[in-house]
């Protein structure tokens, strides 16, 4: 078993409840603590209800963009004579982000019911989960968690007497960044290469086997039950407006206590780092963060001073992604870390489109140049407008991603791309 | 399929691309393309224990890029190089999902979370006892 951090006294815990009970992850520990009962009260409500209470929850996705859970679950025809589907994204890619697993490993049939739940929503009886193939022991545990639940009727034809059938199946990745980006994810899952399609025709339309299809991050359906037991308003009331609930963020980098922590939407950015994180480790100063995964552009210490949530952050020019927050000392340098990141984006970049294919490819031998002290002033405005360039101009969101963070590093630290033109790098770091 | 099969055989070999394809009803031209495409499968052999270290952000910042450079010294490979004996290989890989945890290695399917350069000699010299041993 991989080891994790404790949790802190500050977390306010609704998707992590059941963490630290024993056998957390068994269905009998889950039919104990209001297990599946969120499912039958659902049973009882009519499809627009259900869509309703997600909408009052003002859930909103946690795999990255952040849309409005309930509306997405809108956009589905359900009186479609075609089958539909549910689909859960586990591919956990983005760097930063190590919070899906946690929820996979210790309590996986919560996953299950929010994905049985959102079936009932827009009519569909098959989910499949797309888990990353490095995560070989969740599939293991999810595996074993589904099988549970066939086993005691919580899964497969007319559950526990309700008339619903619903089957869930897993199904790996095998190495592919590009395959969280969800329409890759669809071809992924259908077998073939992880390229994006063109959209529209959006998932809910038709996604999986050209048929109509919601697609979710892990947190987000493993918060549906909570949603459908207490009520979407209760949920809301833990967030900030339009923000709503929990969420689990992944603090990582230069800390003394870096961990997943279930805190409000919307809690403070300093608080996160002094109170829930320990502080800056080393008892050095802040110099950074980057806020939601390494597609998120970076904050300078001095605009850290913000709720996190997606709308706070969304007037800073950055974004609330998928909660990993990475928190960079006065020590780390900045053009090592743009360097490394466009590294990453080139290396998973599927070569589908043109502008991503070869801007992170230009963007990562530029980077590379400045890194190894080969860099000239006019390659600093280079990466700047290199970066602008891909903007927009992609099949999936994977070049946005890969250039907005460019683009803040340069604009916010333009004095170390320049100190590093000397030759050699302010920080001895390379 | 191509990776519990790449699993069982060890690598992606001429004759298991025929297999897949001849079980999915493709050809065996549209499993190579598959097979092209993602990271995890292999078409060369893999030591018995590839040692996969990250070294993207969140790991790098905390000593993930100089585990790597240890690990490589250590066995003396390069990226994707295995040890004569076929026991390791060594690959940099990017985020893992443990960046809470980082510096993070793994280690065929096993997570090792806040490791060092010591923990991980300590981890390569307890497989090298334990295959003696056998
Ligand atoms: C390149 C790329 C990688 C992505 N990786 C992931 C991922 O690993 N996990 C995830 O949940 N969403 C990922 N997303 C976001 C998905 O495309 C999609 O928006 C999300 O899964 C929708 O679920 P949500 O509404 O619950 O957030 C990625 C997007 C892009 C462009
Ligand atoms: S950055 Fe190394 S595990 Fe995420």
């Amino acid at each position: 078993m991989p080891q994790f951090n404790e949790p802190s006294p500050l977390e306010v815990k609704i998707l992590t409840k059941r963490f630290q009970l024993p056998n957390s992850a068994s269905i009998d520990t889950y039919l104990a603590t209001d297990g599946y009962k969120a499912f039958l009260k659902a049973r009882e409500m009519t499809p627009e209800q259900i869509v309703e209470e997600v909408k009052v929850s003002t859930l909103r996705g946690r795999g990255g963009a952040g849309f409005p859970t309930g509306m997405k679950w809108s956009f589905v025809p359900r009186n479609s004579p075609k089958p539909k589907y549910v689909i859960c994204n586990a591919d956990e890619g983005e760097p930063g982000t190590c919070k899906d697993r946690l929820l996979m490993e210790f309590d996986p049939h919560q996953l299950i019911e929010g994905m049985m739940i959102a079936g009932l929503a827009v009519d569909a009886h098959k989910g499949y989960i797309y888990i990353r193939g490095e995560y070989r022991y969740l599939i293991e545990i999810m595996d074993k968690a589904i099988a549970e639940a066939y086993a005691r009727g919580w899964l497969g034809k007319n559950i526990q007497g309700t008339g619903f059938d619903f089957d869930c199946y897993t199904h790996t990745g095998a190495g592919s960044y590009e395959c969280g980006e969800e329409t890759a994810l669809l071809e992924s899952l259908e077998g073939k290469r992880g390229v994006p399609r063109l959209k529209p025709p959006f998932p809910a339309v038709s996604g999986a086997f050209q048929s109509p299809t919601i697609l979710n991050n892990v947190e987000t359906y493993a918060a549906v039950p909570a949603i459908i037991r207490d009520g979407g308003a209760a949920f809301a009331a833990l967030g900030t407006p339009k923000n709503g609930g929990t969420r689990l963020f992944c603090l990582s980098g230069h800390l003394n206590k870096p961990g997943v922590y279930e805190l409000p939407m919307g809690f403070n950015l300093l608080r996160m780092i002094n109170e829930v994180g320990g502080g800056v480790r080393n008892g050095k100063k802040l110099k950074a963060v980057i806020p939601g995964g390494s597609s998120c552009p970076v904050l300078r210490a001095d605009e850290c001073d913000i709720p996190m949530d997606y709308d706070s952050l969304a007037k800073a020019k950055s974004m609330a992604g998928s909660g990993g927050v990475i928190i960079l000392d006065e020590d780390t340098c900045m053009v090592r870390a743009a360097m490394r990141l466009m590294k990453f984006y080139q290396h998973e970049s599927c070569g589908w489109c043109v502008p991503c294919r070869e801007g992170t490819t230009w963007l990562k031998k530029i980077l590379v140049r400045f890194h190894d002290g080969r860099g000239e002033r006019q390659d600093i405005d280079m990466i700047g407008e290199l970066s602008k360039s891909i903007l927009g101009r992609t099949f999936c969101p994977l070049g946005d991603a890969a250039a907005m963070p460019t683009i803040a590093f340069v604009e916010k630290f333009r004095d170390e791309f320049e100190a590093h033109l000397n030759g050699k790098c302010p920080y001895g770091q390379h | 399929m191509l990776l519990y099969a790449q699993d069982e055989v060890g690598q992606v070999t001429e004759e298991l691309i025929a297999e897949v394809a001849s079980r999915c009803g493709v050809t065996p031209l549209q499993v190579d393309e598959v097979v092209g495409y993602y990271t995890m499968l292999h078409r060369k052999p893999l030591g018995k224990f590839h040692i996969q270290v990250c070294t993207n952000i969140a790991c790098m910042i905390t000593g993930g890029q100089e585990l790597y450079e240890h690990v490589c010294k250590k066995l003396g490979v390069g990226n994707r190089g295995i040890t004569e004996d076929g026991l390791f290989s060594v690959e940099e890989v990017e985020c893992m999902g443990s960046c809470s945890w980082a510096p993070a290695v793994q280690v065929n399917y096993d997570f090792h979370h806040y490791m060092t350069p010591e923990k991980l000699d300590a981890l390569i010299d307890a497989i090298r006892q334990t295959r003696k041993a056998q």
